[in-house]
């Protein structure tokens, strides 16, 4: 017997007919067919009991009630929450991607301190007694007052911690960054006296006038704005828009009236002096006129006639006149102030003279119209023991009105008469115009500590950062703010608990306090944040325990207004942008990018448009008419007086000639690989220009010159 | 005779003798290859019925033994533990909150099974890992509340005499596709006895031809 080629043949026959009557192939065959449908490597969430937990969105002053869907206590989505009084059920896409900042690759994990120039973790009583320490210090010199602290909003009971300890500290350079928010008080302030603030009936206003407001482009409360919006065919309003370029909101717009960028409140001021040639104001509320009306009266008829306005503003004089008109006779008129999302740089003299309008048209503290309050002041907190150090810091006189002011202030000087800085929820050095300046000063200030839940450009020149829970893992007030026609507060509260080793905002505050002793931590003597919100929104609680939210103001306030005209009637100084080049540079908010804390999620920029950012490239929109010798999508350096920045054309009729679009938003450089890296960040090429009336940087834009890369 | 005759001749015998079937002496090939055919088939067949089935699952024991009929007997029912939530979810495995609602962290009984629940599980607030026999793949949308409050059926239908049993049975997982051995059923073949055998798409399609008159659409289903 010899093996040959028959017996391999057997053998594989043997082999073949063994399995085909085995269940081998029929079961495999079955299997891999699943297998190729459900890959086991695809990640399959988890099954479990669904539950719902109502809280408030904090990411921007839309504060929206928002409804957290938990699977087994997982937050798995974030929805607009039904029947809240700011957003009714509605959500934006930022709302609705929160869950990712729970998990953002920048996300600050622990207590950080920098020892040269790297980042080290510290647990949270190190971090928090290295910084007692060093505030403890400026106490012991006596020199209280060379602390500043710089906060998101000057809102909410986080915000009045903040304030709370300045006070007991002894320091009055407590500042906050530039919003809407502030921006209407300082309008109202000018206007209406201190202690006012401007909210807008955009729900029933029938005569929309937006001087560039970006209603469906993150203006204001965005989801409360986009319903206003969406709800206006309904009720037979107009919307008009004046603004340099056809933005969403202005192509949303019964009429887009292109006007050249930074013109915007010598327009309002030319239709204010239409109002009154015509005799078109309201005669019952000019009773409450004061200040120098009849001055602001001369003043516009003398230096704002239409014809002069309308080369001015490249708004055709015969337009100026009937919107005018159309706008007094219309039964509710609202005019709105604050470009894009009238945050950062804007102007105290074109809120002014845009709110003049509403003053003049009389539609004040009526439905449709233009609310003029108090502050909403729901929170009674004690007033701060001080000791005769902090009495004495407190009588210092403050450095400066607003955070450019004070940067500027210290780049002047030769050392920093700031010692330690504290900056909350804020990012200064990428939000505000030329932000490398801001950081030159920050890095003169010897300690600075950041509360901030990601590492962004402010955390990242700190000495110490105290890492802060998210929106979604703390219990926080959120009341409304940005325009919003109500007053609501909302009761954030974790829907999760903290994923990494952060702390409630307040409960560092607190913290710090209690390490200083002394009258700092008598001033400080809560358990915590939740027993320091208990007590200090002891009126509202119930509300916000019970229902999540409590209204404050309804429907509408009933106090007479009076209305100041001193300021305007001054014919304070337009602001010109800085440099001497061709073309008009201007900012662009868009809605799927955030502009201040927190940067845009992955699922955010992934909205953008590649018109906007095509991979690490972005784009500026520009009129073909002025872009001779350039080619769409080409490559072009932009230069201004602040920098230059290597970006694509995106060739565009909706844009005014001579103006330059850019986004807001981009050119984070930052560790976040869905974020940070892509564009240019526009504030980099922007010289800011104080304005005098309000301390304030107004630098709506720069001159930009253009060439080809 | 030349060497080349010679050969030619003998060349010519050879092919005579081997193709004669009846010459045991040079039947080498053939015999062999009958000899190799049935082995390779032996080893081939029986791998595929004994070893396959062993080689394609992996086996897991549950985290401790769980006895069904003591709890039927305290609790009363299936749906003491497994139970319809509100919102007509099914709740599936008890939670450990549900557990608590008579355990403690002292064990109940003298059993090591109990201990380790106690200890390992309650004490250290832990859910306890269970495998789950008659899991579903992700891609299948599968309400209970519609087959056992809107059609009436009771849990052994699919589920069989799992409330009878006193020990936990091994979970056995396809190592391809990651299913509950259970889904094909025990039968390495397919075949079912029950209806609890085998719990595939035809499983549910049958049943519902037969109870609706249509086997229902894919979306369904597969939403």
């Amino acid at each position: 017997m010899k093996v040959d080629r028959r017996s391999f043949l057997g053998l594989g026959l043997g082999a073949v007919a063994g399995i085909a009557i085995s269940p081998v192939g029929a079961k495999l065959t079955d299997d891999l067919s699943i297998w190729t449908q459900n890959w086991p490597w695809t990640p399959v969430p988890p099954d479990g009991e669904i539950t719902y937990d109502h809280s408030v969105c904090s990411l921007c002053p839309g504060t929206c009630g928002i409804t957290v869907r938990k699977i087994d206590g997982r937050p798995v989505k974030v929805e607009g929450r039904d029947t809240y009084p700011v957003n009714n059920g509605g959500a934006c896409l930022h709302g609705i991607a929160g869950l990712q900042y729970l998990y953002d690759p920048s996300r600050v994990r622990t207590p950080l301190r920098k020892i040269n120039t790297r980042f080290v973790p510290v647990s949270w009583e190190d971090a928090l007694s290295l910084v007692a320490d060093r505030l403890g210090e400026l106490r012991e010199k006596q020199t209280p007052e060379a602390l500043a602290c710089i906060t998101d909003t000057d809102q909410g009971s986080v915000a009045g911690l903040f304030k709370h300890f300045m006070a007991a500290f002894g320091s009055p350079n407590l500042l906050t960054m530039p919003d809407l928010e502030s921006w209407l008080a300082k309008a109202a302030e000018t206007l209406h006296g201190s202690g006012h603030t401007l909210g807008f009936d955009l729900d029933h206003a029938d005569f929309v006038l937006s001087f560039g407001a970006g209603l469906i482009d993150g203006w204001g409360s965005p989801v409360a704005c986009f319903k206003a919006v969406a709800g206006r065919k309904q009720r037979d309003a107009k919307l008009i828009q004046f603004e340099p370029r056809l933005s969403n909101t202005a192509a949303a717009a019964d009429k887009w009236i292109p006007v050249n960028p930074g013109t915007e409140a010598d327009l309002a001021l030319a239709m204010c002096g239409v109002l009154l040639r015509e005799n078109l104001f309201e005669p019952e509320f000019a009773d409450g006129f004061k200040g120098g009306f009849m001055r602001f009266n001369a003043m516009v008829q003398e230096k704002y006639p239409v014809e002069a306005v309308a080369d001015l503003t490249g708004v055709p004089a015969v337009i100026i006149e009937e919107t005018a008109i159309a706008f007094a006779k219309a039964k509710m008129p609202v005019a709105l102030p604050g470009k894009g999302r009238g945050d950062g740089a804007q102007s105290l003299k074109e809120f002014a003279a845009v709110h003049t309008l509403n003053c003049l048209v009389g539609n004040i503290n009526k439905k449709g119209g233009t609310f003029v309050r108090q502050n909403t002041d729901y929170l009674d907190f004690p007033y701060p023991v001080q000791d005769a150090v902090a009495r004495k810091g407190m009588a210092a006189p403050r450095q400066a009105a607003s955070v450019q002011e004070l940067t500027a202030r210290i780049n002047q000087s030769g050392e920093s008469e700031l010692k330690v800085l504290m900056v909350y929820n804020a990012n200064p050095c990428y939000s505000l115009n030329d932000p490398s300046s801001i950081r030159t000063a920050f890095e003169k200030i010897p300690f600075k500590v950041c509360f901030s839940s990601f590492m962004d450009e402010t955390a990242m020149v700190s000495d110490v950062i105290l890492p802060i829970s998210t929106f979604l893992e703390r219990m926080e007030d959120v009341p409304s703010k940005a325009g919003f026609a109500g007053s609501v507060v909302g009761l954030a509260k974790p829907v999760v608990n903290p994923v990494f080793d952060t702390r409630s905002p307040g409960d560092a505050v607190i913290q710090i306090a209690r390490a200083l002793g002394g009258t700092l931590s008598q001033s400080f003597g809560w358990r915590n944040y939740e027993a320091c919100l208990e007590e200090v929104a002891a009126g509202i609680w119930d509300d916000l325990i019970r229902q999540g939210y409590a209204v404050l103001l309804n429907p509408f306030p009933a106090e007479p207004v009076t209305t100041d005209f001193a300021f305007l009637a001054e014919n304070p100084e337009t602001i010109q942008p800085a440099g001497e080049y061709e073309f008009t540079l201007i900012p662009i908010d868009n809605i799927g990018i955030t502009t201040t804390v927190p940067a845009s999620s992955p699922f955010a920029i992934k909205t953008v448009s590649d018109r906007i950012i095509k991979g690490q490239d972005m784009f500026v929109e520009i009129n073909p008419q002025t872009a001779s010798g350039l080619k769409d999508g080409g490559f072009v350096t932009l230069t201004t007086p602040a920098g230059s920045a290597r970006v694509r054309v995106d060739f565009n009729d909706g844009i005014m000639p001579g103006v330059i679009g850019m986004v807001k938003g981009l050119g984070h450089r930052f560790d976040n690989k869905y974020v940070a890296g892509k564009g240019v960040n526009v504030n980099d090429l922007i010289s800011p220009v104080i304005e005098p009336g309000s301390g304030t940087d107004a630098a709506f834009g720069v001159k930009a010159g253009i060439s080809r890369a | 005779m030349s060497e080349i005759e010679n050969k030619t001749e003998h060349g010519s015998m050879d092919g005579a003798t081997a193709c004669a079937a009846g010459d045991p002496k040079n039947d080498t090939g053939l015999g062999l290859g009958v000899i190799f055919f049935i082995v390779a088939f032996l080893i081939c067949f029986l791998s595929g019925w004994l070893l396959f089935p062993k080689l394609l699952y992996s086996k897991h024991e549950q985290p401790f033994n769980f006895d069904h009929v003591l709890h039927v007997e305290e609790a009363g029912s299936c749906d003491a533990c497994h139970f319809l939530r509100e919102d007509g979810t099914f709740s599936g495995i008890p939670k450990m909150v549900s557990c608590l609602e008579c355990h403690t962290d002292e064990p109940m009984g003298d059993t090591p099974d109990e201990l380790i629940f106690a200890r390992e599980y309650v004490a250290k607030e832990r859910e306890v890992p269970w495998f789950v026999y008659a899991k579903q793949p992700d891609c299948v949308f599968f309400s209970h509340a519609a087959h056992i409050n809107a059609a009436g059926m009771d849990c052994k239908t699919c589920h069989g005499p799992i409330g009878e049993t006193r020990t936990s049975r091994p979970y056995e997982e396809n190592r391809l596709t990651g299913y509950s051995r259970d889904i094909w059923g025990k039968n390495i073949w397919g075949i079912k006895k029950n209806s609890w055998d085998r719990m595939k798409m035809n499983d549910c399609a049958k049943c519902h031809e037969q109870e609706t008159g249509h086997k229902g659409y894919c979306f369904q289903c597969h939403k």
